[in-house]
């Protein structure tokens, strides 16, 4: 086996508003009360458990940071790591995370593992983007992300194989999270704020007999299907995600990943093989829409995929696309695409809508069509989200 | 002093596992074993009065039907073949070797031996489909009372054997419906095949196959199909239903006749995926739940080895308003002779070549026949019982669970989840099923389109006995343990078996897999025979 070189970051603060109530941990005046209400952090076990998952990796070398930031953990666990940078224990912050991400990636680590929560993603996803494959331990209060393993066993375990060439393939998984400050206030607003490039395996007990198509074919046939059926002159609100993305690509248009853009469908053209369409808006917020939907007197479609593995529809990480503009284009005009993956992850659990508007989400609630591949659809079921309670961003680990 | 053998194999009163182990001859392909110039058979030379008389023999055969170059054949002596395929046999194991429940959807029942040798002897076996109808009375007569038989299980109106294999047959019904859309002129407009997530994914892969668009249901709350998603799907576009019943979780759908309702009063049809049959026979019908088409697996219901085993048969019903799609040619009976129908002006064409595969036919109504009526519904009232007795037993296992319908009992097969012990354990499915080759026994995880997580489907049929279900069961009880105490045990397993693992990833890279040992030599640029 060639030699391996596996990134590690803590963030040791993960975790620390959790027990006692403070929903998150972003933020030294949090960080300072958690602490005073007798909070312990949970990294550093979360961390041992992963790290006890690559027993079996001879040739391995883990680059890590200082004390408490991994290094701590990695001797735990009986290794010897190759420890960069520089902290102030007791004090790291999120721009050491991002340093050392930067860092790492820059060493050319075959795949950075980090342990944290939502805001930890993010400042992973802020320092490598898409370059990097990077893996999450699930240590933190949130978890909305779907870069994060569903428990720390399956992270090492996943992490094991990626790096014994065993999984190979990516795929680009959402960096999720909700405003801290208005969550504490009692108001649930999640965004979408990037994807990490994760190692995939979409079911350890896929048996042989059937190879399956995998997620790029369902990708290109579900892009390939929404293309062909458009309508020319029509406005289509196209939300965020790489679901959607493919059809931009599809269009042969570029697509902001997490914005919502708008394209205007042309003529299919015989030639080329393919429908002209013409980008109208990039990364529109909701007055940009409202304001498209009156010049085109409401002739306009939506296409949306849930997000991650939490099944939303509306009303998470597309928020731009608001009750009023669903509204106006209307019920029928929603187009739902989703690889069957994703929609498999959530059995027979349906597909969630929270608008922040009771009525539009009646409105939606239902049976709905969803795009799941060329001439493929499923039926759906559409709930609203009578919780209110943050869901898990579900890694498909299984 | 002498042992007692027989307390050996036991523990309390209770039998211990199986000591087994798998032989491992490390037998190379038979490619590797070839050296030139060995042998088999060595012919004599042609005598001499022979030859002047005939010439050379290759000179009557037409110039365009002879080989340029003899074939790559590997060249061995005759206890060589012999001594290789006995230990490639001693390397498997095969469904006469093992309890073999663990192929769940795959019926894998016992074909009896007799039934083998029946297509085999020279009676069957040295018929030609091209041979005059005249002298093929006996096989079109075997064919016309099995076609009666399957009538009378289902309650269509015609069968057509032709069918290769069941996939065969679910195309030949999304063929018949566009067939009969067309005819009425709505080929353009109803073109929407509706499914359910676990009927047999061959329904949604022929329907598309047919050019038609598939809508698939998943379950409701309760875990059955979704009555009021059905409702949201039909319309002036619904070309028809294509579902198995019960589904591969063994879950039968307790409101089919209302499915079917639906989907006609929309204008469709209604075809029945009979694969899981062997829990219904004599119990329910097609035709009494209001279907139009039906299909029947003769290699698993009907006792004919399945898959590797086979060849396969599939076998189509219709009722009497649409048997005129049926392929062709079907057996027809006029009072005194047997002959091949082929003036069917609407059927959508042939399926397959000839009429059908004849021996499995053959052993399949031979089965049938040793039956009859009331032991077909045995079968069924057996295997129906051996399920839901191993069902209790597994679901006893801590980390064992049957997701959708809890609670409920299944028809002839359970699709099982271990997401319990693997949350615990961190010991996979798959990993289960390779530990347990180490004690004689296998399963697989089963199959598209894991939406159940950690899945393992065990169908026991009617042929295996009460002490071989607890055998399995305590092997699965056991190797669960394992993953409790020493997961690592069961994470490198098997042990025991004559391999021990291998790479997976190949087998989905179509660069690196190969099922000819000329495309293995292709793809790996390996020439270990002085090369090419």
């Amino acid at each position: 086996m060639t030699r391996k070189e596996l990134g590690l970051i803590v963030n040791p603060v993960a975790g620390l508003g959790g027990r006692v109530g403070l929903k998150g941990s972003d933020g030294a005046e949090i960080q300072r009360r958690a602490k005073e209400l007798g909070a312990e952090p949970r990294a550093q076990e979360r961390t041992l458990e992963a790290l006890s998952k690559l027993g079996g990796l001879e040739d391995l070398q883990i680059v890590t940071y200082p004390a408490e930031m991994g290094a701590d953990a990695v001797r735990a666990a009986g290794w010897e790591p190759t420890v960069i940078g520089d902290i102030t224990p007791g004090r790291t912050t999120a721009g050491d995370t991002q340093q050392a991400a930067r860092r790492m990636m820059e060493m050319g680590v075959d795949l950075l593992l980090f342990a944290g929560g939502d805001g930890t993603a993010r400042d992973i996803y802020e320092a490598v983007g898409l370059e990097q494959p990077a893996l999450g331990i699930p240590a933190g209060v949130k978890i909305h992300s779907a870069v994060y393993a569903t428990n720390p066993v399956s992270a090492g375990e996943l992490a094991r194989l990626y790096l014994q060439g065993r999984v190979a393939s990516l795929r680009e998984a959402e960096v999720m999270d909700i405003d801290e400050e208005a969550f504490r206030r009692g108001s649930l607003q999640a965004r979408l704020y990037g994807y990490l490039r994760v190692p995939f395996r979409p079911s350890l007990v896929q048996s042989q007999k059937v190879p399956s198509a995998g997620e790029a074919a369902s990708l290109g046939g579900i892009a390939e299907d929404v293309a062909e059926k458009m309508e020319p002159g029509v406005l289509y609100i196209i939300g965020p995600g790489t679901t959607t993305r493919a059809i931009a690509q599809e269009l042969g248009l570029e697509k902001t990943l997490l914005g919502v853009d708008v394209v205007e469908s042309g003529q299919w053209s015989v030639d080329r093989d393919r429908r002209a369409a013409r980008l109208v808006a990039a990364d529109a917020n909701e007055a940009q829409l409202l304001a498209l939907l009156d010049e085109h007197e409401d002739k306009a479609k939506i296409i949306v995929t849930p997000i991650g593995g939490q099944g939303y529809l509306f009303g998470r990480g597309n928020q731009q696309i608001s009750p009023r503009v669903i509204e106006r284009v209307g019920r029928e005009n929603i187009t739902v695409v989703s690889t069957p993956g994703k929609l498999h992850v959530l059995g027979s659990r349906p597909l969630l809508v929270d608008t922040g508007d009771r009525e539009v989400d009646e409105l939606l609630s239902g049976y709905l069509m969803v795009v799941t591949g060329y001439n493929e659809r499923a039926v759906r079921r559409v709930a609203t989200d009578g919780s209110n309670q943050t869901h898990r961003g579900d890694f498909h680990l299984v | 002093m002498s042992r007692n053998i027989m307390e050996e194999r036991y523990d309390g009163g209770k039998p211990r596992l199986r000591r087994f182990h798998q032989a491992r001859w490390d037998e190379p392909i038979i490619f590797e074993l070839s050296r030139e110039g060995q042998r088999g058979i060595l012919l004599p030379e042609v005598e001499p009065g022979i030859r002047d008389v005939a010439g050379d023999v290759l000179d009557t055969l037409p110039e365009g039907l002879r080989r340029a170059a003899p074939p790559a054949l590997p060249e061995l002596s005759q206890p060589q073949v012999l001594r290789h395929y006995d230990r490639l046999s001693q390397e498997n194991l095969g469904t006469d070797l093992n309890i073999d429940v663990g192929q769940g959807t795959c019926t894998m029942k016992y074909s009896p031996k007799i039934n083998d040798r029946l297509a085999r002897s020279p009676k069957m076996a040295e018929l030609h489909p091209l041979q005059d109808e005249a002298t093929l009375q006996g096989i079109l007569e075997v064919m016309y009372r099995f076609e009666e038989i399957l009538k009378s299980i289902s309650g269509m109106d015609r069968f057509s054997l032709q069918p290769a294999a069941g996939s065969v047959a679910i195309y030949v019904n999304a063929s018949i419906i566009r067939a009969y859309h067309a005819s009425r002129g709505e080929a353009g407009q109803r073109d929407e095949i509706i499914t359910t997530i676990f009927s047999h994914p061959s329904n949604a892969a022929c329907a598309q196959t047919a050019g038609l668009k598939v809508i698939t249901l998943y379950p409701d709350e309760d875990g059955y199909p979704d009555l009021e998603a059905l409702k949201a799907a039909v319309s002036e576009r619904t070309a028809g239903l294509m579902i198995t019943n019960p589904e591969d979780t063994g879950i039968y759908n307790p409101r089919i006749a209302e499915f079917v309702q639906i989907v006609h009063e929309a204008g469709g049809l209604c075809a029945y995926d009979q694969a899981n049959a062997n829990g219904i026979l004599g119990i329910t019908r097609a035709r009494e739940a209001g279907f139009d088409l039906c299909h029947f697996n003769l290699h698993k219901t009907f006792s004919a080895p399945h898959g590797c085993g086979g060849p396969g048969a599939g076998a189509v019903g219709a009722t009497q308003a649409l048997a005129r799609f049926l392929p062709v040619p079907l057996v027809a009976f006029d009072g005194e002779r047997y002959h091949l129908d082929w003036d069917r002006p609407d059927t959508i064409g042939k399926i397959g070549p000839f009429y059908g595969n004849a021996p499995v036919v053959l052993k399949a109504y031979a089965w049938a026949m040793s039956l009859g009526a009331e032991g077909l519904r045995e079968v069924a009232e057996i295997a129906v019982l051996n399920n839901n007795y191993l069902m209790k037993k597994v679901l006893g296992i801590p980390g064992a669970s049957a997701p959708y319908a809890e609670g409920k009992r299944r028809i002839e097969q359970v699709r099982y989840s271990w997401q319990g012990l693997a949350e615990d354990t961190g010991v996979h499915s798959e990993e289960l099923g390779l530990r347990t080759a180490d004690f004689g026994v296998h399963y697989w995880t089963s199959h598209h389109p894991y939406v159940v997580p950690e899945p393992c489907t065990l169908e026991p049929t009617e042929s295996y006995t009460k002490d071989e279900l607890d055998e399995y069961a305590d092997i699965l009880a056991h190797v669960a343990q394992e993953a409790r105490v020493d997961p690592e045990l069961v994470k490198t397993a098997p042990h025991r078996s004559t391999i021990h693992s291998i790479e997976h990833e190949p087998l989905d890279d179509p660069e690196r897999w190969a099922v000819t040992w000329r495309a293995y030599r292709r793809k790996t640029k390996s020439y270990p025979r002085g090369g090419e």
